[in-house]
């Protein structure tokens, strides 16, 4: 029996309902990164609209946000409901992108990157939250000022008391305005540098949501705004404690834990949690796997695979071999996921080439050469037996469909369903599987990022090498299923095999017809 | 699926999520006194005095020194520890032991301890030492104060001036 992660097995669950609702184009779940990148355009342009309104000064800062909500309420209070709303929403976001990875183990090995260059967005995101609320210079305002000195004066390295400023009447203007300047200006920035960091590593990112899921949450977002706007606390008063403040939670959580531990404590606590997410890709190590390689002589520079690496592993450079071509590829074993899409890009990995030979191709996997496929493949299909005889292909990373297998169902796996060359598929036709069922991680969520869009684009003709038209439509199926989808991958199997059947006796009875004629 | 109950399930979804975000953005709200409660924030700082009085150097000490070092007194920087015990009517409420700051404890303390207290009448009472060379306190100070629920009192310290006052 196979070991399953209880808390994937839950999330694909979770999914797969978010599937039913949204489809798996727009399904949330899939989207989290982007749908955060959507969240940060509408607290960016709601806040643009803000700043030309907001007064920078400790005097004014107050007036100018009640002016903004109450003067212009259904513009100016709504920008200002959509910028903490859209703000808010982000945490969520983020907190179930982190959640998916982690659930999901796609958070260690090669994506160690991604994930430590992720844990600091979430300092950078929650600190711009905290100025936001300190320039509203509310009592709550006050209070995360309060609060945030207590913590910086806890700080070894800076010197003296900042705590200091924000009791009796003698906070200074500047630096709230220094305060101002850091949320507008320098958070920004050094988050938007976090972010490119963070998907430098990654090719064909989005930082927008697709356009029903923007649509939705924008929508949402505005009816929130429309029905309960952001508002502030009263006006900030040194000499004033608020018994009750309406805390966002999203961004001032840190500050209550101050009432059961010392500043210091709080630094320790946060730190070390930091620390631990930080360290999390090697809890415990992952070996690394071999990388791709590249064989030049039967490469003819086509590009196709630096084009479809969805982990920009794959460069292009001037022919070093003098062979006739103008280009070669060639491989940064740092940047690659061993994923094998490259495989599936490459024309030469056709399983028609070379039948009589070893089979070569342009870019391959050394610890699972597309010889060896082939070699499963013919092995595979010298074993099908009976009626109805299926070769089932499908990825490692998502439902494990080796218990399939029959006298009439046999099956070839690979690293990801985008390292099937689409030949290989008519390869099997032709040597004698009836039909061919491809299954592989759910559609919108392929464990290496678009494997099984690849895969797609390729049958349909859009993405080369293409499924050839002489492979017949009608003898393919693909049903993509995740380990929580066994009941039904079973069912569309049964009801393949059902269907092969059927055109099997709709071409006895044509042939019948003919020998009658 | 039927396309109506999709875009159901949608909106359900929606729903949720933005009754998640208006929930945490306000609520549950946060209680940071009780509302009969008011808080003394202790706050100032002070150069304490220096440990040891400057004196003159022997002979032999001097000649001990590099040539161009040879000050006739010497003077160490080094400043006293902050004793100081805070009391509301008699009930001590807070007793810190302050190190002067600095690498060489020649820069004062500072000193910041907010303390959250019941409102109405009370006597506050601080008692402090800041020279090592004293016994007892080198300061003292005793007040009637009345707290409002939700007030703040700054407990300051003028060394120059008026010593301890309230804001
Ligand atoms: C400001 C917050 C963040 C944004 C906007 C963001 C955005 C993104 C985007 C757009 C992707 C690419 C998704 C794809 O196209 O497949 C991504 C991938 C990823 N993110 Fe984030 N992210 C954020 C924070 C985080 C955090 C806090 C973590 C975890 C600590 C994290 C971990 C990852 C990981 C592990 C990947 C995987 C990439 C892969 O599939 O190889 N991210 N992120």
């Amino acid at each position: 029996m196979s070991f399953i992660n209880p808390l994937k097995y839950a999330y694909l669950a979770i999914e797969a309902w978010f599937n039913v609702a949204f489809g798996s184009e727009w399904n949330p779940l899939y989207n989290m990164g982007r749908l955060t990148f959507f969240f940060f355009w509408v607290v960016l342009i709601s806040g643009l609209y803000l700043f030309i309104f907001f007064d920078t000064s400790l005097s004014g800062a107050y007036a100018s946000v009640e002016a903004i909500t109450y003067e212009q309420k259904y513009f100016g209070g709504v920008m200002r409901s959509l910028h903490r709303y859209a703000s808010d929403a982000v945490i969520i976001t983020i907190i179930l992108h982190m959640f998916r990875e982690f659930a999901l183990g796609r958070y260690n090995g090669f994506r160690w990157f991604s994930w430590i260059t992720g844990v600091p967005t979430l300092w950078f995101v929650i600190t711009l939250g905290i100025t936001g609320y300190w320039l509203v210079w509310d009592e709550l305002g006050l209070y995360v000022a309060k609060m945030s000195s207590e913590l910086i004066d806890a700080l070894p390295l800076i010197p003296g008391s900042m705590s200091r400023n924000f009791v009796g009447d003698q906070v200074s203007d500047r630096f709230f305005t220094l305060m101002a300047f850091l949320h507008f200006l320098g958070q920004p920035l050094f988050l938007v540098a976090a972010l490119w960091l963070h998907v430098k590593r990654l090719s064909f990112v989005k930082v927008s949501a697709p356009q029903g899921l923007a649509i939705g949450s924008f929508i949402a977002l505005l009816a929130l705004s429309l029905a309960e706007p952001a508002v502030s606390h009263q006006a900030a008063d040194a000499a004033r404690v608020p018994a009750v403040l309406n805390l966002d939670w999203f961004y001032l959580n840190v500050y209550p834990l101050m009432d059961y531990f010392s500043a210091g404590h709080t630094w320790v606590i946060t730190l070390s949690i930091t620390f631990l997410l930080m360290i999390l890709p090697w809890l415990p190590p992952k070996k690394a796997e071999p990388a791709a390689e590249v064989h030049l002589d039967h490469c003819n520079g086509c590009e196709q695979c630096a084009d479809d690496c969805p982990y920009d592993a794959i460069t292009v450079q001037a022919r070093t071999d003098g062979a006739k071509f103008e280009h070669e590829v060639v491989v940064n074993p740092a940047l690659c996921a061993s994923c094998g899409i490259c495989v599936g890009s490459c024309p030469s990995s056709n399983p028609f080439r070379q039948k009589n030979d070893s089979l070569v191709t342009g870019i391959d996997m050394p610890q699972r050469p597309i010889n060896e496929i082939r070699d499963q493949m013919d092995a595979a299909i010298a074993k099908l037996k009976g009626d109805n005889k299926v070769i089932i292909l499908g990825c490692e990373h998502a439902l494990n469909f080796s218990s399939l297998e029959a006298d009439n169902i046999q099956v070839v796996s690979l690293f990801c369903i985008g390292m099937m060359p689409a030949t290989l598929v008519e390869y099997a036709l032709v040597h004698g599987a009836e039909g061919v069922f491809i299954t592989g991680c759910r559609t919108g969520d392929c464990f290496y990022r678009y494997g099984n869009v690849w895969m797609d684009e390729r049958f349909d003709g859009e993405r080369q090498p293409i499924l050839r038209r002489r492979a017949e439509r009608s003898r393919i199926k693909v049903f993509r299923a995740a380990i929580t989808d066994k009941r039904r991958l079973h069912k569309e199997l049964a009801e393949f095999q059902n269907h092969l059947k059927s055109l099997k006796q709709d071409q006895l009875s044509v042939k019948k017809e003919g020998s009658h004629e | 699926m039927n396309k109506i109950i999709r875009y159901g399930l949608q909106a359900f979804n929606y729903l949720l999520f933005i009754v998640v975000v208006w929930y945490f953005s306000i609520n549950p709200p946060y209680h940071q006194l009780e509302n009969d409660q008011a808080v003394i924030i202790l706050s100032f700082t002070h150069a304490t005095k220096i440990r040891e009085a400057c004196r003159k150097l022997s002979q032999e000490e001097l000649m001990k020194l590099a040539p161009n070092m040879r000050l006739p007194t010497s003077c160490p920087r080094e400043r006293s520890p902050l004793n100081i015990e805070l009391y509301l009517d008699k009930k001590l409420l807070a007793k810190e032991v302050l190190q002067p700051l600095g690498f060489h404890k020649d820069q004062g303390v500072s000193i910041f301890k907010s303390i959250k207290v019941k409102a109405g009448e009370h006597v506050l009472r601080v008692w402090m030492n800041d020279d090592v060379n004293v016994d007892g306190s080198t300061y003292h100070y005793k007040e009637k104060i009345n707290l409002k629920a939700e007030q703040l009192l700054l407990l300051d310290f003028d060394a120059g001036k008026k010593g301890f006052f309230v804001k």
